[in-house]
């Protein structure tokens, strides 16, 4: 059969004989992964995730520098309003809130990359090898990850953390137990298509095992959609991290994280300050993770973003 | 002797209610350097016997032997050396390369795989395979997108040459394909049975292409070979009526104006195949016996085979005779 | 004669290019289809066939600039709104896509989509329009029409989607009928099927057609007329049989030689692939893959000339070149 007259054809951007302009229509994938590499870069929302994102990562270094005073001392007077000062004001201790939220980043960044870091890699060679094996592997981490979705995220990772003991290291590991089902399923489910196509088939007749095949052919099928969901987890990683701290469960008083300084600030609600600058700064955090992942996932083709959705 | 050979090649798909016997029960024989072509509407099951004929799936009765040895059905573990010259080409060449691999390294791999020599010959060596197939070396650092479709099935058939293959099953290679490019990918598949004494089993609904190109023809219908024979025979003197059907189904480009004949009904569902002659409830020389009496290939002359009531036997009652030429 | 009922004349679609810059997909081209006639228009990928049927039913992709002419009965389609060409669309003419997965809606029952038109344009009653319905999914040969009318087209394979596509189209009872690579992906038997049904309804109904596909003995035994089309432009035309029995144009000799023929001799392609838009050589833009090829043919676009009654080629090489012998 002819392919379609050349609607989708560029003008003459591929050089030498590309010469039956069907072609070009295949090129959509290959495509989606040029505009992921050039183009969100051109797009306002990924631009400002990314600025965010950069000074965000910047402050977490450079604290220590930019922090005006110690974030564990008690510095002021509790509960001072925002002055020149205290830019931030006081917390309910008498402790600086701008060196606290400053010093707040190298907690939340980092441990919301960690958290998402660990449930990506446990969640991607879990539902590559339930794909990979099927049957009642494939049966029993699927049954695994039911039973994880069968819990609203936030109270497993509450019990489990209940369960484990109050602290940063144990919220993170509940988080990690919470969130690796979604890369698992997303993962199998491509790991399952990639592996009936056409390139995999002649790949093993060729003589590849089936384990070459999911290393060579299907990874780089897996790795886009993976990073997109990663891109858009690491701002719900800093909210369950926040809100398990808010709840008592994670970081412990003194340490100056967000979520249990967002507590700290519901305690004194008149004093709004105390409360509100470490909540615009998980809200920052969030909101730019979230234009970067979805700019991603706009550059990558449509049906990646349905398997994502699904 | 046969360097491939069916025998009651019998697959079937677990369907929701009963299973779908996709090929049921097929002996076919290919010879090293032939081109066999094997005809039949969509949903005859030729496809699921190219798949069983490489392995990709197991058959649920009967055996595939290639080169003296039982095909085994793929799993996990990489497929026997010995089986890798048994190759296969598929219909769609947008979907039958890595699409985010370059071409180069497609065949180079192919090449690892066959134990063809490190990776520094590569390039020359993968230059080679391209060369075979009528395209430029220069062209191995592309993308699959960046080819024509009839490009890119040359492509696959360089990576599968790759194996040096004794046997390619090329399953639909050209119909996804405009029409000049399906001439130059059948005459290549063509050249590389007359010169390189290949075999070749080319499958395609195109019965002209297969008229063009096949020393030998096998009619599928409804999972089971119904005519097989020498390419000329069988096109000048059928002897199954569903073979004379397609036959006279096939418009000739001679501005006659005359349509081609029609073959009314459709294909019955696999899953319930009528009884007797699988052909019977469609055939137009249909009788009374048919419903009940289910043919078998009998051999009309050497190499000539059919299964149909008004075909009596008039060879030896030799069931090997079945797809063994002449 | 009486007056065609598609009168296409002097059409030149271009299309955007990503720069931005304007390329010509079809480049001046005159077509004409009378009721109950076949037009068919044969060319590879590319050759702005496609183009040609798309713009005469208003539904090019955006972007695309159109001039020229094209009129249905007597009635100017360039200049029409989107509303009126909508209502064109829906009563006179309707087309056969070859992708039968964009052709029906996948949430609509057959039913739905095949009396819709019945009932809304020609105000046939609900039974009326099942029974007709029916009797069009019985003429594609679907099996247990009035079964069939309440499935949903996902429950179909390809071949009988297509079938069904076509009997959507036929639904609407249009006084024309564009069918791009209608058969291509179907089986021979049910191929012969849908042209003879095509072939009964022009001369029942006087329906015409205009059938696009690279497959010349479909033109051959369907199309009263056949037109040769190369990168945007009409290279020959004439009479069905005039033009496959005595091919002048290089081109489509090109193409008749590259069609299996049942002898022993290889088929033999054109070489080279058609180019792409906006690549178009200079000249006779078939000149680099011609094998009459002069140096001349590079630097003028030859004219369409008419060479016998009806008949037409663009190749100046030799218009007169003694009759190709048919080998069938």
């Amino acid at each position: 059969m002819t392919g379609p007259d050349p609607l989708l054809v560029p003008a003459a951007p591929l050089a030498g004989d590309v010469d039956v302009p069907g072609a070009a229509a295949a090129a959509g994938e290959e495509r989606a992964a040029r505009t992921l590499t050039r183009s969100p870069w051109r797009r306002p929302l990924a631009v400002i995730g990314l600025v965010v994102i950069a000074a965000w990562v910047l402050i977490a270094v450079f604290a220590p520098a930019l922090a005006p005073y110690d974030p564990l001392a008690q510095v002021a007077p509790k509960l001072l309003e925002p002055s020149a000062e205290h830019l931030f004001g006081t917390d309910n201790l008498g402790r600086d809130v701008l060196s606290r939220v400053l010093y707040g980043s190298r907690l939340s960044v980092p441990l919301a990359l960690l958290l998402v870091v660990l449930a990506t890699v446990v969640g991607t060679v879990l539902g590559a090898v339930a794909g990979y094996f099927g049957r009642w592997v494939d049966g029993g981490i699927m049954r695994l990850t039911d039973l994880v979705f069968a819990f609203p995220g936030i109270i497993l990772a509450m019990a489990v953390t209940a369960a484990l003991g109050a602290g940063l290291r144990n919220a993170v590991l509940a988080l990690v137990i919470v969130t690796w089902p979604s890369y698992a399923r997303v993962v199998r489910g491509l790991v399952l298509s990639t592996r009936e196509s056409d390139h995999i088939q002649a790949s093993r007749l060729l003589g590849a095992s089936a384990l070459r095949t999911l290393a060579v052919d299907v990874r780089p099928t897996v790795l886009g959609p993976v990073l997109v969901l990663s891109a858009l987890d690491v701002g719900n990683a800093v909210l369950l991290l926040s809100g398990l701290s808010f709840l008592g469960l994670g970081a412990r008083p003194p340490a100056p994280e967000w979520g249990a300084m967002v507590s700290a600030g519901a305690a004194v609600f008149d004093s709004w300050w105390v409360g509100l600058f470490p909540g615009l700064a998980i809200l920052t955090v969030v909101l730019a993770f979230n234009f970067l992942g979805d700019t991603l996932r706009d550059a990558l083709d449509p049906r990646t973003a349905r398997a994502l959705r699904g | 002797m046969s360097i491939l050979t069916a025998t009651g090649v019998e697959v079937t798909y677990p369907g929701s209610g009963r299973p779908v016997r996709a090929v049921a029960g097929v002996d076919l024989a290919v010879e090293p350097g032939e081109v066999l072509g094997l005809v039949g509407e969509s949903g005859c099951g030729k496809s699921s016997l190219a798949r069983a004929l490489v392995g990709l799936v197991a058959p649920t009765a009967g055996t595939v032997v290639f080169d003296s040895q039982p095909v085994e059905a793929l799993r996990r573990r990489a497929r026997p050396v010995a089986q890798r010259r048994l190759q296969m080409v598929f219909q769609d060449p947008y979907s039958s390369l890595n699409a985010r691999r370059r071409v180069g390294d497609q065949i180079a791999d192919a090449l690892r795989l066959a134990g063809g020599g490190g990776r520094r010959r590569a390039p020359a060596a993968v230059g080679a395979l391209l060369e075979r197939v009528g395209l430029d070396p220069a062209m191995q650092t592309r993308y699959p997108h960046e080819f024509s479709g009839g490009q890119r099935q040359r492509v696959a058939v360089a990576r599968a040459l790759a194996a040096d293959p004794s046997v390619i099953v090329a399953d639909e290679p050209i119909s996804a394909l405009d029409a000049s490019a399906q001439a130059q990918v059948a005459n290549l598949l063509v050249g590389l049975a007359r010169t390189e004494g290949v075999a070749v089993v080319f499958i395609s609904h195109d019965l002209a292409i297969v008229r063009q190109v096949a020393d030998r023809t096998a009619v599928m219908y409804l999972g089971t070979v119904v005519e097989v024979g020498p390419t000329a025979t069988l096109w000048e003197d059928p002897q199954h009526p569903y073979t004379r059907a397609l036959i006279d189904a096939v418009p000739t480009p001679d501005g006659s104006g005359r349509l081609p004949a029609d073959l009314p009904g459709d294909v019955p569902d696999p899953a319930a195949p009528p009884s007797g002659c699988r052909f019977h409830p469609r055939c137009p020389l249909v009788t009374p016996d048919c419903s009940s009496w289910e043919p078998v290939l009998r051999v009309q002359e050497p190499g000539h085979a059919a299964a149909c009531i008004l075909a009596p036997d008039r060879g030896a009652p030799d069931r090997s005779t079945t797809g063994v030429p002449s | 004669m009486t007056a065609p009922l598609l009168e296409v004349s002097g059409l030149r679609v271009r299309l955007p290019s990503r720069t931005g810059a304007m390329l010509p997909a079809v480049d001046g081209v005159d077509l004409t289809v009378h009721a109950g006639e076949v037009l068919g228009v044969a060319g590879e990928s590319g050759s702005g066939k496609t183009m040609t049927a798309l713009a005469t039913l208003g539904l090019l992709p955006h972007g695309a600039r159109t001039d020229g002419s094209i009129r249905l009965a007597g009635r100017e389609l360039l200049t029409l709104s989107d509303k009126q060409l909508r209502s064109v669309r829906g009563r006179e003419v309707a087309m056969v896509a070859q992708d039968p997965r964009t052709a029906l809606h996948p949430m609509l029952s057959i039913e739905r989509q095949l009396t819709e038109h019945l009932r809304h344009h020609h105000g046939v009653g609900r039974k009326a329009a099942r029974d007709e319905a029916a009797d069009l999914l019985d003429q594609v040969r679907i099996p247990d029409p009035r079964a069939a009318l309440a499935r949903y087209p996902h429950e179909f394979s390809g071949g009988m989607r297509q079938r069904i596509a076509i009997a959507s189209a036929l639904a609407a009872r249009p006084s024309l009928l564009i069918a791009d690579e209608p058969t291509t992906a179907l089986d021979v038997t049910v191929q012969a099927g849908i042209l003879r049904l095509l072939d009964r309804l022009r001369r029942e109904r006087g329906l015409a057609v205009l059938i696009i596909t690279h497959d010349l003995g479909v033109l051959s035994s369907i199309a009263d007329r056949l037109v040769v089309m190369y990168a945007g432009r009409v290279v020959e035309s004439g009479t069905t049989a005039d033009v496959l029995a005595s091919a002048r144009h290089p081109y489509t000799h090109g193409l008749l030689d590259a069609l299996p023929e049942g002898g022993s001799a290889a088929m033999r392609p054109i070489p080279g692939s058609p180019p792409a838009l906006g690549a178009v050589p200079s000249g006779c833009p078939f000149h680099p893959r011609c094998a009459s090829a002069r140096d001349t043919c590079a630097a003028d676009v030859p004219a369409l000339l008419q060479i016998a009654p009806g008949r037409l080629s663009a190749c100046p090489v030799d218009p007169y070149a003694p009759v190709r012998e048919v080998v069938s």
